[in-house]
């Protein structure tokens, strides 16, 4: 099944939810969905009998670094307003097709439901995706740090406005 | 001066200095941590198999730091393991020697200058006693960072403690 025929299917049924179809960029078409019910969305095409997405590929956490750029006295950068996203890319190993989604999230407040009950995989991507980008999956089972330390206090480390602390447990970080 | 260098002809007898007995004994049986971190532990172990034969110099891998005499940290040491490798190195027993292999325990390798989450040199958290330099190192240069160590373990001296 193509994007568009995909779209048309969802946005009979989720209206206002399916926020839009792009097909301008170079890479795969993607539709965009409203954050707070991708969830649904996502139940939807795995269990649908034209659909059967039924594998994850991949999830992501992407900073957009769309927002106000405002330089410090020290010379860093931070970042306020414009958006993270989430991508997700699913396939059908059954009907062989696949399709990309995406959702943006405010950056100063991200929540994402979490598509960990849809696809169990999801758990760890998601806990990753909160661990570099800080987005928050609403309802997921057991959010915490996948990589980096419990106790890390200095953020979430792929933002674009990430700024390393000096000293993490008495240990010098920068060279 | 060797340790058998001053044997009597006849009978099981050898003379020889206590130190050096120490040292000669110490050195001919460093048992290291069974322990690796990333890419150079790989070699660690093609050095540990047949062909290089790290037991040929007493090198066995002890599945307890309790029971160890050297550390090999083989790899990138990440903050989060590096607080795990300072308890492994406190709870070996003295005399205790260390062995930084590779760039990354040496100076954080290609993660310097963007790498958020590595302890640039492990030397910042444990000392060390020998650098092998490599990314990863070839099993012959893990033997002779080994053998830099026997060296410095044979000139050990109980008048003089060495740095």
């Amino acid at each position: 099944m193509k994007p568009e025929e995909i779209f048309n299917l969802l946005k009979e049924k989720f209206n206002d939810k399916i926020i839009e179809l792009n097909t301008s960029t170079p890479v795969d078409p993607f539709i965009v969905v409203d954050p707070l019910s991708i969830h649904k969305v996502c139940f939807y095409l795995r269990d649908d009998n034209q659909l059967q997405f039924n594998n994850l590929m991949l999830l992501s956490g992407v900073d957009n670094a769309n927002g106000e750029k405002k330089t410090e006295a020290d010379g860093s950068t931070t970042i306020v307003g414009g958006t993270l996203s989430v991508v997700y890319h699913i396939e059908s190993t059954i009907l062989k097709h696949k399709l990309t989604l995406k959702v943006f999230t405010p950056r100063e407040n991200p929540e994402v439901e979490s598509v960990s009950e849809v696809w169990r995989c999801a758990d760890w991507h998601e806990r990753e995706a909160y661990d570099m980008f800080g987005i928050k999956f609403l309802n997921h089972p057991d959010l915490r740090r996948i990589l980096m330390p419990y106790d890390w206090e200095a953020g979430y480390p792929l933002r674009k406005d990430y700024k390393n602390p000096e000293f993490y447990h008495g240990m010098k970080v920068p060279y | 001066m060797g340790f058998l260098d001053k044997q009597f002809s006849d009978g099981n007898i050898v003379i020889t200095s206590f130190e050096d007995l120490l040292n000669w004994s110490r050195l001919s049986s460093l048992w290291q941590v069974g322990f690796g971190l990333a890419c150079c532990a790989i070699e660690m172990m093609a050095t540990s198999a047949s062909h290089y034969d790290f037991d040929r110099f007493g090198v066995i891998p002890r599945p307890s730091p309790r029971q160890s005499d050297v550390i090999i940290v083989s790899g990138t040491v990440t903050l989060k393991m590096a607080l795990r490798v300072k308890r492994l190195y406190e709870q070996m027993p003295d005399p205790k020697y260390v062995i930084s292999m590779g760039s990354c325990s040496n100076c954080g390798g290609p993660y310097w200058e963007h790498g958020y989450h590595v302890l640039k040199g492990v030397d910042r958290i444990i000392p060390v006693d020998v650098y092998v330099p490599g990314c990863p190192p070839r099993p012959e240069a893990l033997l002779e960072g080994l053998m830099k160590l026997q060296e410095k373990i044979r000139n050990h001296t109980m008048v003089k403690k060495s740095a």
